[in-house]
Protein backbone atom coordinates (compact mmCIF):
# COMPACT_ATOMS: atom_id res chain seq x y z
CA UNK A 1 0.00 0.00 0.00
CA UNK A 2 1.14 3.35 -1.16
CA UNK A 3 0.29 5.94 1.44
CA UNK A 4 0.49 9.38 0.45
CA UNK A 5 2.15 11.85 -0.70
CA UNK A 6 -0.32 14.05 -2.23
CA UNK A 7 -1.52 15.35 1.02
CA UNK A 8 -3.00 18.96 0.34
CA UNK A 9 -1.93 20.01 3.99
CA UNK A 10 -0.98 18.12 6.93
CA UNK A 11 -3.94 19.07 8.74
CA UNK A 12 -6.15 17.20 6.46
CA UNK A 13 -6.25 14.04 8.38
CA UNK A 14 -7.67 15.83 11.30
CA UNK A 15 -9.84 17.59 9.17
CA UNK A 16 -11.46 14.53 7.69
CA UNK A 17 -11.61 12.50 10.18
CA UNK A 18 -13.35 15.03 12.96
CA UNK A 19 -17.01 14.21 11.89
CA UNK A 20 -16.68 10.91 12.92
CA UNK A 21 -14.22 11.24 15.62
CA UNK A 22 -16.70 14.15 17.26
CA UNK A 23 -20.06 11.52 17.01
CA UNK A 24 -18.05 8.42 18.37
CA UNK A 25 -16.78 10.84 21.00
CA UNK A 26 -20.76 12.07 21.90
CA UNK A 27 -21.34 8.45 21.73
CA UNK A 28 -19.24 5.89 22.72
CA UNK A 29 -16.17 7.21 24.77
CA UNK A 30 -19.10 9.98 26.96
CA UNK A 31 -21.53 6.85 27.36
CA UNK A 32 -19.09 4.82 28.54
CA UNK A 33 -17.43 7.40 31.08
CA UNK A 34 -20.78 8.17 32.21
CA UNK A 35 -22.28 4.72 32.84
CA UNK A 36 -18.54 3.95 34.68
CA UNK A 37 -19.97 6.58 36.86
CA UNK A 38 -23.65 5.66 37.29
CA UNK A 39 -22.11 2.36 38.36
CA UNK A 40 -20.70 3.96 41.59
CA UNK A 41 -23.44 5.82 42.21
CA UNK A 42 -26.45 5.40 44.86
CA UNK A 43 -29.63 3.50 44.59
CA UNK A 44 -32.46 3.86 46.75
CA UNK A 45 -35.33 1.93 46.33
CA UNK A 46 -37.95 4.77 46.67
CA UNK A 47 -35.51 7.58 44.81
CA UNK A 48 -34.08 6.15 42.58
CA UNK A 49 -30.32 7.04 41.71
CA UNK A 50 -28.43 9.24 44.20
CA UNK A 51 -25.63 11.21 43.89
CA UNK A 52 -22.05 10.16 45.74
CA UNK A 53 -19.85 7.08 45.56
CA UNK A 54 -20.22 4.07 46.67
CA UNK A 55 -18.73 0.58 45.80
CA UNK A 56 -22.26 -1.07 46.80
CA UNK A 57 -23.71 -2.25 43.42
CA UNK A 58 -20.46 -3.93 42.99
CA UNK A 59 -20.06 -5.53 46.36
CA UNK A 60 -23.35 -6.53 45.47
CA UNK A 61 -22.66 -8.14 42.73
CA UNK A 62 -19.25 -9.66 44.23
CA UNK A 63 -21.41 -10.71 46.73
CA UNK A 64 -24.42 -12.82 46.12
CA UNK A 65 -24.39 -16.21 44.51
CA UNK A 66 -27.28 -15.32 42.74
CA UNK A 67 -25.03 -13.28 40.16
CA UNK A 68 -22.26 -15.40 40.61
CA UNK A 69 -24.50 -18.50 39.51
CA UNK A 70 -25.63 -16.36 36.32
CA UNK A 71 -22.12 -15.20 35.25
CA UNK A 72 -21.28 -18.89 35.48
CA UNK A 73 -24.60 -20.07 33.09
CA UNK A 74 -23.68 -17.43 30.68
CA UNK A 75 -19.59 -18.42 30.90
CA UNK A 76 -20.37 -22.07 30.44
CA UNK A 77 -23.20 -21.59 27.61
CA UNK A 78 -20.54 -18.66 25.93
CA UNK A 79 -17.78 -21.28 26.00
CA UNK A 80 -20.25 -24.56 24.59
CA UNK A 81 -21.72 -22.67 21.80
CA UNK A 82 -17.92 -21.44 21.12
CA UNK A 83 -16.33 -25.24 21.29
CA UNK A 84 -19.46 -26.24 19.16
CA UNK A 85 -18.52 -23.62 16.05
CA UNK A 86 -15.02 -24.79 16.27
CA UNK A 87 -16.18 -28.15 15.61
CA UNK A 88 -18.80 -27.99 13.13
CA UNK A 89 -17.13 -24.27 11.28
CA UNK A 90 -13.54 -25.27 10.44
CA UNK A 91 -14.81 -28.70 9.08
CA UNK A 92 -17.05 -27.11 6.92
CA UNK A 93 -15.21 -24.70 5.88
CA UNK A 94 -12.71 -27.41 4.84
CA UNK A 95 -15.13 -28.22 2.71
CA UNK A 96 -16.58 -25.33 1.35
CA UNK A 97 -13.16 -24.28 0.50
CA UNK A 98 -12.56 -27.66 -1.72
CA UNK A 99 -15.80 -28.10 -3.55
CA UNK A 100 -16.26 -26.96 -7.23
CA UNK A 101 -16.65 -23.28 -8.66
CA UNK A 102 -20.56 -22.68 -8.81
CA UNK A 103 -21.29 -25.03 -5.71
CA UNK A 104 -18.27 -23.26 -3.54
CA UNK A 105 -19.94 -19.94 -3.78
CA UNK A 106 -23.65 -21.16 -3.62
CA UNK A 107 -23.11 -22.54 -0.33
CA UNK A 108 -20.99 -19.96 1.51
CA UNK A 109 -23.89 -17.68 0.60
CA UNK A 110 -25.94 -20.13 2.59
CA UNK A 111 -24.25 -20.72 5.24
CA UNK A 112 -23.37 -16.73 5.77
CA UNK A 113 -26.92 -15.25 4.44
CA UNK A 114 -28.86 -16.46 7.40
CA UNK A 115 -26.23 -13.06 9.14
CA UNK A 116 -28.22 -10.51 7.27
CA UNK A 117 -31.61 -11.65 8.66
CA UNK A 118 -32.79 -10.32 12.20
CA UNK A 119 -31.98 -11.96 14.88
CA UNK A 120 -35.28 -11.82 16.75
CA UNK A 121 -36.59 -13.92 13.34
CA UNK A 122 -33.90 -16.84 13.70
CA UNK A 123 -34.70 -17.01 17.22
CA UNK A 124 -38.49 -17.09 16.42
CA UNK A 125 -38.10 -20.27 13.61
CA UNK A 126 -36.06 -22.53 16.62
CA UNK A 127 -38.66 -21.47 19.08
CA UNK A 128 -40.95 -22.74 16.36
CA UNK A 129 -38.47 -25.83 15.78
CA UNK A 130 -38.08 -26.61 18.98
CA UNK A 131 -41.36 -25.96 20.90
CA UNK A 132 -42.96 -29.09 22.12
CA UNK A 133 -45.38 -29.32 19.31
CA UNK A 134 -42.63 -28.43 16.89
CA UNK A 135 -40.50 -30.03 13.94
CA UNK A 136 -37.53 -31.55 16.16
CA UNK A 137 -40.25 -33.23 18.56
CA UNK A 138 -41.95 -34.57 15.62
CA UNK A 139 -38.86 -36.10 14.16
CA UNK A 140 -38.04 -37.43 17.45
CA UNK A 141 -41.58 -39.29 17.64
CA UNK A 142 -41.00 -40.44 14.55
CA UNK A 143 -37.86 -42.78 15.64
CA UNK A 144 -39.48 -43.46 19.44
CA UNK A 145 -37.90 -40.69 21.51
CA UNK A 146 -40.49 -39.41 22.56
CA UNK A 147 -40.97 -35.22 23.54
CA UNK A 148 -37.81 -33.42 24.96
CA UNK A 149 -38.56 -30.46 26.35
CA UNK A 150 -36.06 -28.21 24.53
CA UNK A 151 -37.50 -24.78 24.65
CA UNK A 152 -37.01 -22.71 27.43
CA UNK A 153 -34.12 -24.68 28.60
CA UNK A 154 -30.01 -24.45 27.76
CA UNK A 155 -30.43 -26.47 24.80
CA UNK A 156 -32.32 -24.12 22.96
CA UNK A 157 -30.44 -20.86 24.00
CA UNK A 158 -27.39 -23.13 22.50
CA UNK A 159 -28.75 -24.51 19.59
CA UNK A 160 -29.96 -20.75 18.25
CA UNK A 161 -26.55 -19.30 19.36
CA UNK A 162 -24.63 -21.57 17.28
CA UNK A 163 -26.66 -20.77 14.51
CA UNK A 164 -26.08 -17.50 14.61
CA UNK A 165 -22.26 -17.41 15.59
CA UNK A 166 -21.56 -20.35 12.94
CA UNK A 167 -20.66 -17.85 10.36
CA UNK A 168 -18.45 -15.66 12.41
CA UNK A 169 -16.24 -18.53 12.72
CA UNK A 170 -16.79 -19.77 9.30
CA UNK A 171 -15.89 -16.29 7.93
CA UNK A 172 -12.42 -16.35 9.58
CA UNK A 173 -11.20 -19.86 8.86
CA UNK A 174 -12.69 -19.31 5.38
CA UNK A 175 -10.46 -16.46 4.80
CA UNK A 176 -7.03 -18.25 5.90
CA UNK A 177 -8.03 -21.38 4.10
CA UNK A 178 -7.74 -19.34 0.93
CA UNK A 179 -4.04 -18.69 1.70
CA UNK A 180 -3.42 -22.57 1.63
CA UNK A 181 -1.99 -23.49 -1.89
CA UNK A 182 -3.83 -27.01 -1.80
CA UNK A 183 -0.74 -28.28 -3.99
CA UNK A 184 0.75 -28.49 -0.75
CA UNK A 185 -1.66 -30.81 0.64
CA UNK A 186 -1.10 -32.59 -2.63
CA UNK A 187 2.26 -32.56 -2.15
CA UNK A 188 2.54 -34.16 1.06
CA UNK A 189 -0.10 -36.73 -0.09
CA UNK A 190 2.02 -37.78 -2.70
CA UNK A 191 5.41 -38.26 -0.11
CA UNK A 192 3.02 -40.60 1.24
CA UNK A 193 1.65 -38.31 4.45
CA UNK A 194 -1.32 -39.74 5.38
CA UNK A 195 -4.93 -37.84 5.37
CA UNK A 196 -4.89 -37.56 8.68
CA UNK A 197 -1.03 -35.92 8.79
CA UNK A 198 -2.61 -33.40 6.53
CA UNK A 199 -5.30 -32.59 8.37
CA UNK A 200 -2.94 -32.13 11.40
CA UNK A 201 0.40 -30.70 10.02
CA UNK A 202 -1.07 -28.32 7.13
CA UNK A 203 -3.83 -27.33 7.58
CA UNK A 204 -4.63 -27.09 11.17
CA UNK A 205 -1.65 -24.68 11.56
CA UNK A 206 -2.81 -22.87 8.38
CA UNK A 207 -6.35 -22.23 10.05
CA UNK A 208 -5.48 -21.69 13.69
CA UNK A 209 -5.33 -17.91 13.64
CA UNK A 210 -8.78 -18.32 11.80
CA UNK A 211 -10.16 -20.02 14.71
CA UNK A 212 -9.01 -17.84 17.29
CA UNK A 213 -9.99 -14.78 15.93
CA UNK A 214 -13.84 -16.74 14.94
CA UNK A 215 -13.47 -18.18 18.65
CA UNK A 216 -12.54 -14.56 20.33
CA UNK A 217 -15.92 -12.95 18.21
CA UNK A 218 -18.05 -15.90 19.07
CA UNK A 219 -17.35 -16.12 22.73
CA UNK A 220 -18.02 -12.54 22.93
CA UNK A 221 -21.31 -12.37 20.70
CA UNK A 222 -22.65 -15.00 22.69
CA UNK A 223 -21.83 -13.91 26.13
CA UNK A 224 -23.23 -10.61 25.41
CA UNK A 225 -26.24 -12.24 23.32
CA UNK A 226 -29.40 -10.75 24.62
CA UNK A 227 -32.21 -11.64 21.88
CA UNK A 228 -31.75 -15.31 21.81
CA UNK A 229 -31.79 -15.98 25.39
CA UNK A 230 -34.59 -13.61 26.15
CA UNK A 231 -36.78 -15.42 23.76
CA UNK A 232 -35.42 -19.00 24.08
CA UNK A 233 -34.69 -19.13 28.06
CA UNK A 234 -37.72 -17.67 28.79
CA UNK A 235 -38.06 -16.07 32.01
CA UNK A 236 -36.41 -18.82 34.72
CA UNK A 237 -33.05 -18.85 32.66
CA UNK A 238 -31.32 -15.95 33.12
CA UNK A 239 -27.99 -14.70 31.62
CA UNK A 240 -26.15 -11.82 32.31
CA UNK A 241 -27.72 -10.16 29.31
CA UNK A 242 -31.11 -10.21 30.27
CA UNK A 243 -30.16 -9.79 33.62
CA UNK A 244 -28.80 -6.23 32.96
CA UNK A 245 -32.26 -5.82 30.73
CA UNK A 246 -33.80 -6.54 33.86
CA UNK A 247 -32.39 -4.09 36.06
CA UNK A 248 -32.14 -1.27 33.46
CA UNK A 249 -35.78 -1.79 32.09
CA UNK A 250 -37.66 -3.37 35.02
CA UNK A 251 -36.11 -3.16 38.19
CA UNK A 252 -34.85 0.38 37.38
CA UNK A 253 -31.74 -0.44 39.74
CA UNK A 254 -29.48 1.85 36.44
CA UNK A 255 -26.27 1.59 39.17
CA UNK A 256 -26.37 -2.13 39.70
CA UNK A 257 -27.26 -2.68 35.96
CA UNK A 258 -24.22 -0.24 35.09
CA UNK A 259 -22.13 -2.41 37.24
CA UNK A 260 -22.94 -5.36 35.72
CA UNK A 261 -22.71 -4.11 31.95
CA UNK A 262 -19.62 -3.05 33.07
CA UNK A 263 -18.50 -6.05 34.57
CA UNK A 264 -18.98 -7.69 31.26
CA UNK A 265 -17.61 -5.80 29.19
CA UNK A 266 -14.36 -6.62 31.54
CA UNK A 267 -14.77 -10.09 31.26
CA UNK A 268 -15.15 -9.95 28.01
CA UNK A 269 -12.02 -8.02 27.04
CA UNK A 270 -10.13 -9.72 29.62
CA UNK A 271 -11.09 -13.21 28.17
CA UNK A 272 -10.08 -11.64 24.87
CA UNK A 273 -6.70 -10.45 25.86
CA UNK A 274 -5.36 -13.37 27.87
CA UNK A 275 -6.86 -15.64 25.20
CA UNK A 276 -5.26 -13.90 22.06
CA UNK A 277 -1.66 -13.41 24.15
CA UNK A 278 -1.74 -17.24 24.96
CA UNK A 279 -2.77 -18.84 21.98
CA UNK A 280 -0.82 -16.82 19.47
CA UNK A 281 2.22 -17.41 21.89
CA UNK A 282 1.41 -20.62 21.61
CA UNK A 283 1.20 -20.72 17.81
CA UNK A 284 4.42 -18.63 17.25
CA UNK A 285 6.31 -20.97 19.18
CA UNK A 286 4.72 -23.97 16.73
CA UNK A 287 5.38 -22.10 13.62
CA UNK A 288 8.87 -20.93 14.87
CA UNK A 289 9.81 -24.77 15.91
CA UNK A 290 8.27 -26.52 12.58
CA UNK B 1 -6.76 -35.97 -6.01
CA UNK B 2 -8.34 -35.74 -3.00
CA UNK B 3 -12.05 -34.84 -3.13
CA UNK B 4 -14.56 -34.31 -1.19
CA UNK B 5 -15.56 -37.60 0.54
CA UNK B 6 -19.06 -38.67 1.20
CA UNK B 7 -19.13 -38.60 5.09
CA UNK B 8 -17.84 -34.40 4.34
CA UNK B 9 -20.93 -34.33 2.10
CA UNK B 10 -23.50 -35.76 4.46
CA UNK B 11 -21.59 -33.41 7.18
CA UNK B 12 -22.35 -30.38 4.83
CA UNK B 13 -25.89 -31.34 4.09
CA UNK B 14 -26.65 -31.52 7.42
CA UNK B 15 -24.79 -28.20 8.31
CA UNK B 16 -26.85 -26.51 5.46
CA UNK B 17 -30.03 -27.84 6.83
CA UNK B 18 -29.05 -26.57 9.97
CA UNK B 19 -29.01 -22.81 8.57
CA UNK B 20 -31.57 -22.87 6.53
CA UNK B 21 -34.35 -24.60 8.83
CA UNK B 22 -35.37 -21.66 11.11
CA UNK B 23 -36.02 -19.14 8.43
CA UNK B 24 -38.07 -22.15 5.94
CA UNK B 25 -39.63 -23.11 9.10
CA UNK B 26 -41.13 -19.01 9.64
CA UNK B 27 -41.78 -19.10 5.84
CA UNK B 28 -44.06 -21.79 5.75
CA UNK B 29 -46.10 -21.27 9.13
CA UNK B 30 -46.14 -17.94 7.52
CA UNK B 31 -49.33 -19.61 5.49
CA UNK B 32 -51.01 -21.02 7.81
CA UNK B 33 -54.93 -20.80 7.79
CA UNK B 34 -55.18 -21.98 11.36
CA UNK B 35 -55.19 -20.21 14.78
CA UNK B 36 -52.32 -21.91 16.13
CA UNK B 37 -48.93 -22.67 14.40
CA UNK B 38 -48.73 -24.87 12.76
CA UNK B 39 -46.95 -26.22 9.03
CA UNK B 40 -49.93 -25.76 6.45
CA UNK B 41 -50.02 -29.22 4.76
CA UNK B 42 -53.68 -29.00 3.10
CA UNK B 43 -54.28 -25.89 2.56
CA UNK B 44 -52.77 -22.11 3.05
CA UNK B 45 -53.95 -18.41 3.01
CA UNK B 46 -52.55 -15.30 3.66
CA UNK B 47 -54.45 -14.15 6.41
CA UNK B 48 -51.47 -13.65 8.56
CA UNK B 49 -49.88 -11.30 5.93
CA UNK B 50 -53.19 -9.42 5.93
CA UNK B 51 -53.18 -8.97 9.56
CA UNK B 52 -49.68 -7.64 9.56
CA UNK B 53 -50.51 -4.65 7.49
CA UNK B 54 -53.60 -4.45 9.68
CA UNK B 55 -51.25 -3.93 12.41
CA UNK B 56 -50.85 -0.73 13.20
CA UNK B 57 -48.18 -0.97 15.86
CA UNK B 58 -45.99 -3.57 13.17
CA UNK B 59 -46.73 -1.12 10.22
CA UNK B 60 -45.82 2.33 12.33
CA UNK B 61 -42.36 0.61 13.48
CA UNK B 62 -41.54 -0.80 10.09
CA UNK B 63 -41.90 3.15 8.61
CA UNK B 64 -39.75 4.01 11.55
CA UNK B 65 -37.08 1.30 11.16
CA UNK B 66 -37.08 1.75 7.48
CA UNK B 67 -36.46 5.71 7.99
CA UNK B 68 -34.22 4.99 10.74
CA UNK B 69 -31.86 2.89 8.28
CA UNK B 70 -31.83 5.26 5.64
CA UNK B 71 -30.80 7.82 7.51
CA UNK B 72 -28.32 5.90 9.60
CA UNK B 73 -26.78 4.13 6.46
CA UNK B 74 -26.50 7.50 4.64
CA UNK B 75 -24.80 9.51 7.52
CA UNK B 76 -22.63 6.82 8.35
CA UNK B 77 -21.42 6.31 4.88
CA UNK B 78 -20.88 10.37 5.23
CA UNK B 79 -18.82 9.96 8.03
CA UNK B 80 -16.90 6.97 7.14
CA UNK B 81 -15.96 7.81 3.56
CA UNK B 82 -13.35 10.64 4.73
CA UNK B 83 -12.42 9.01 7.43
CA UNK B 84 -11.64 5.74 5.09
CA UNK B 85 -9.49 8.52 3.12
CA UNK B 86 -7.87 9.69 6.35
CA UNK B 87 -6.97 6.01 7.50
CA UNK B 88 -6.00 4.28 4.24
CA UNK B 89 -4.51 7.23 2.71
CA UNK B 90 -2.63 9.44 5.79
CA UNK B 91 -0.16 8.27 7.73
CA UNK B 92 -0.89 10.37 10.78
CA UNK B 93 -0.26 10.37 15.04
CA UNK B 94 -3.40 8.48 16.14
CA UNK B 95 -4.39 6.70 12.97
CA UNK B 96 -4.46 3.11 14.94
CA UNK B 97 -6.08 4.86 17.54
CA UNK B 98 -8.80 6.29 15.43
CA UNK B 99 -9.83 3.33 13.19
CA UNK B 100 -9.64 1.65 16.18
CA UNK B 101 -12.37 3.69 17.85
CA UNK B 102 -14.52 3.49 14.59
CA UNK B 103 -14.59 0.03 14.85
CA UNK B 104 -15.27 -0.31 18.47
CA UNK B 105 -18.78 -1.33 18.10
CA UNK B 106 -17.77 -4.53 16.45
CA UNK B 107 -16.02 -5.16 19.88
CA UNK B 108 -18.08 -3.67 22.32
CA UNK B 109 -20.95 -5.68 22.81
CA UNK B 110 -23.95 -3.91 21.70
CA UNK B 111 -25.60 -4.74 24.72
CA UNK B 112 -23.36 -2.20 26.85
CA UNK B 113 -23.44 0.94 23.96
CA UNK B 114 -27.47 0.57 24.46
CA UNK B 115 -27.69 0.80 28.39
CA UNK B 116 -24.55 3.76 27.70
CA UNK B 117 -26.71 5.54 25.29
CA UNK B 118 -29.64 5.22 27.81
CA UNK B 119 -27.75 7.05 30.12
CA UNK B 120 -26.36 9.72 27.90
CA UNK B 121 -30.57 10.40 26.52
CA UNK B 122 -31.80 10.09 29.93
CA UNK B 123 -29.60 13.14 31.07
CA UNK B 124 -29.91 15.11 27.55
CA UNK B 125 -33.99 14.43 27.78
CA UNK B 126 -32.86 12.72 24.29
CA UNK B 127 -35.60 9.91 24.90
CA UNK B 128 -37.95 9.53 22.70
CA UNK B 129 -36.00 11.26 19.82
CA UNK B 130 -35.75 9.87 16.55
CA UNK B 131 -32.80 11.77 15.74
CA UNK B 132 -30.68 10.49 18.65
CA UNK B 133 -32.09 6.96 18.13
CA UNK B 134 -30.89 7.14 14.08
CA UNK B 135 -27.13 8.54 15.14
CA UNK B 136 -27.21 5.69 17.45
CA UNK B 137 -27.44 3.70 14.66
CA UNK B 138 -25.04 5.32 12.74
CA UNK B 139 -22.62 4.73 15.63
CA UNK B 140 -22.97 1.07 15.34
CA UNK B 141 -23.12 0.34 11.92
CA UNK B 142 -19.99 2.76 10.47
CA UNK B 143 -17.69 -0.01 11.24
CA UNK B 144 -19.38 -1.73 8.05
CA UNK B 145 -19.32 0.63 5.50
CA UNK B 146 -15.60 1.95 7.18
CA UNK B 147 -14.47 -1.67 6.22
CA UNK B 148 -15.69 -1.63 3.38
CA UNK B 149 -14.49 1.91 1.63
CA UNK B 150 -11.34 1.36 3.06
CA UNK B 151 -11.13 -1.57 1.76
CA UNK B 152 -12.32 -0.18 -1.89
CA UNK B 153 -9.41 2.68 -1.22
CA UNK B 154 -6.54 -0.03 -0.89
CA UNK B 155 -7.41 -1.63 -3.64
CA UNK B 156 -7.52 1.46 -5.96
CA UNK B 157 -5.07 1.50 -8.73
CA UNK B 158 -3.37 5.42 -8.10
CA UNK B 159 -1.50 5.71 -11.70
CA UNK B 160 -5.21 7.26 -12.87
CA UNK B 161 -5.10 9.53 -9.95
CA UNK B 162 -1.25 10.63 -10.32
CA UNK B 163 -1.81 11.48 -14.16
CA UNK B 164 -4.20 13.70 -13.64
CA UNK B 165 -2.94 15.71 -10.98
CA UNK B 166 0.65 15.84 -13.45
CA UNK B 167 -1.61 17.27 -16.24
CA UNK B 168 -2.58 19.93 -13.80
CA UNK B 169 -6.39 18.34 -12.15
CA UNK B 170 -7.14 20.12 -8.89
CA UNK B 171 -7.21 17.67 -5.98
CA UNK B 172 -10.78 18.18 -5.98
CA UNK B 173 -11.17 17.26 -9.68
CA UNK B 174 -9.25 14.45 -8.97
CA UNK B 175 -11.13 13.42 -6.30
CA UNK B 176 -14.21 14.16 -8.36
CA UNK B 177 -14.07 12.83 -11.02
CA UNK B 178 -11.52 9.79 -10.64
CA UNK B 179 -11.19 8.83 -6.92
CA UNK B 180 -15.08 8.75 -5.72
CA UNK B 181 -16.20 6.84 -9.03
CA UNK B 182 -14.05 4.08 -8.37
CA UNK B 183 -14.99 3.92 -5.09
CA UNK B 184 -18.32 3.97 -6.00
CA UNK B 185 -18.86 0.04 -5.86
CA UNK B 186 -17.21 -0.23 -2.41
CA UNK B 187 -19.28 3.29 -0.94
CA UNK B 188 -22.69 1.67 -2.12
CA UNK B 189 -22.03 -2.35 -0.87
CA UNK B 190 -20.70 -0.19 2.71
CA UNK B 191 -24.10 1.46 2.69
CA UNK B 192 -26.54 -1.48 1.92
CA UNK B 193 -24.39 -3.72 4.49
CA UNK B 194 -25.29 -0.53 7.13
CA UNK B 195 -28.66 -0.23 6.33
CA UNK B 196 -29.45 -4.19 6.52
CA UNK B 197 -27.38 -3.79 9.90
CA UNK B 198 -29.46 -0.82 11.36
CA UNK B 199 -32.78 -2.41 10.01
CA UNK B 200 -31.92 -5.82 12.02
CA UNK B 201 -30.34 -4.33 15.06
CA UNK B 202 -32.34 -5.14 18.23
CA UNK B 203 -29.89 -4.89 21.51
CA UNK B 204 -28.91 -1.60 21.44
CA UNK B 205 -32.54 -0.49 20.06
CA UNK B 206 -34.47 -2.01 22.86
CA UNK B 207 -32.91 0.34 25.39
CA UNK B 208 -32.84 3.30 23.76
CA UNK B 209 -36.23 3.55 21.70
CA UNK B 210 -39.71 4.82 23.28
CA UNK B 211 -43.17 4.07 22.53
CA UNK B 212 -43.02 6.50 19.21
CA UNK B 213 -40.12 5.57 17.73
CA UNK B 214 -39.99 1.46 18.13
CA UNK B 215 -38.08 -0.34 15.57
CA UNK B 216 -39.49 -3.27 13.93
CA UNK B 217 -37.04 -5.70 15.12
CA UNK B 218 -38.09 -4.26 18.86
CA UNK B 219 -41.32 -4.38 18.16
CA UNK B 220 -40.78 -7.94 17.30
CA UNK B 221 -39.20 -8.96 20.40
CA UNK B 222 -42.03 -7.45 22.75
CA UNK B 223 -44.87 -8.91 20.96
CA UNK B 224 -42.48 -12.36 21.05
CA UNK B 225 -42.09 -12.30 24.56
CA UNK B 226 -45.55 -11.85 25.05
CA UNK B 227 -47.35 -13.92 22.88
CA UNK B 228 -46.57 -15.83 19.97
CA UNK B 229 -49.17 -16.56 17.29
CA UNK B 230 -48.96 -16.87 13.39
CA UNK B 231 -48.45 -12.85 12.66
CA UNK B 232 -45.26 -13.64 14.21
CA UNK B 233 -44.48 -15.83 11.17
CA UNK B 234 -46.11 -13.79 8.63
CA UNK B 235 -44.08 -10.62 9.95
CA UNK B 236 -40.86 -12.45 10.10
CA UNK B 237 -41.14 -14.23 6.28
CA UNK B 238 -41.34 -10.52 5.32
CA UNK B 239 -38.20 -9.77 6.72
CA UNK B 240 -36.49 -12.82 4.95
CA UNK B 241 -38.20 -11.26 1.73
CA UNK B 242 -36.94 -8.02 2.28
CA UNK B 243 -33.15 -9.36 3.30
CA UNK B 244 -33.16 -11.39 0.31
CA UNK B 245 -34.15 -9.01 -2.11
CA UNK B 246 -31.47 -6.61 -0.55
CA UNK B 247 -29.09 -9.33 -0.89
CA UNK B 248 -29.91 -10.08 -4.49
CA UNK B 249 -29.46 -6.23 -5.06
CA UNK B 250 -26.04 -6.39 -3.35
CA UNK B 251 -24.96 -9.45 -4.63
CA UNK B 252 -25.09 -7.69 -8.17
CA UNK B 253 -23.77 -4.63 -6.86
CA UNK B 254 -20.51 -5.89 -5.25
CA UNK B 255 -20.75 -9.66 -5.09
CA UNK B 256 -21.85 -10.67 -1.51
CA UNK B 257 -19.24 -13.45 -0.85
CA UNK B 258 -16.97 -10.32 -0.68
CA UNK B 259 -19.16 -8.11 1.43
CA UNK B 260 -19.78 -11.52 3.94
CA UNK B 261 -15.95 -12.62 3.92
CA UNK B 262 -14.15 -8.89 3.61
CA UNK B 263 -11.05 -8.34 2.57
CA UNK B 264 -8.65 -7.67 5.19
Amino acid sequence: MSRATNTPSRWAPAALSLPALALFALMVLLPLALTTLLSFQQYDQDKGVQGGFTLASYALVLGDSYYYEIFFRTGWIAALTTLICVLVGAPEAYILSRMNKPWRSIFLLVILAPLLVSVVVRAFGWSLLLGPNGVVNGVFELFGIGKVKMLYTPTAVVVALVHVMLPFMVIPVWTSLQKLDPMVENAALSLNASQWTVMRRIVLPQITPGLLSGSLIVFGLSASALAIPGLLGGRRLKMVATLIYDEYLHELNWPLGAAIALALLVINLVVMLSYNAVLEGSYAKRMGRT
Amino acid sequence: MNRTSPLALLFHACVTIFMLAPLVIVCLVAFTPENTLSIPWHAFSLRWFTAVFEHSDLMQSFWNSLGVAAVAATLSVLLAVPAGIAIARHEFPGRQALNGLLLSPLIVPHLVLGVAMLRLFALFGARGSVLWLTLAHVVIITPYALRLVVAALSGLDRSAEQAALSLGASHATVFRRITLPLMLPGITGGWMLAFINSFDEVTMSIFITSPQTVTLPVRMYMIATESIDPMMAAVSALMVAVTAVAMIVLDRLYGLDKILVGQH
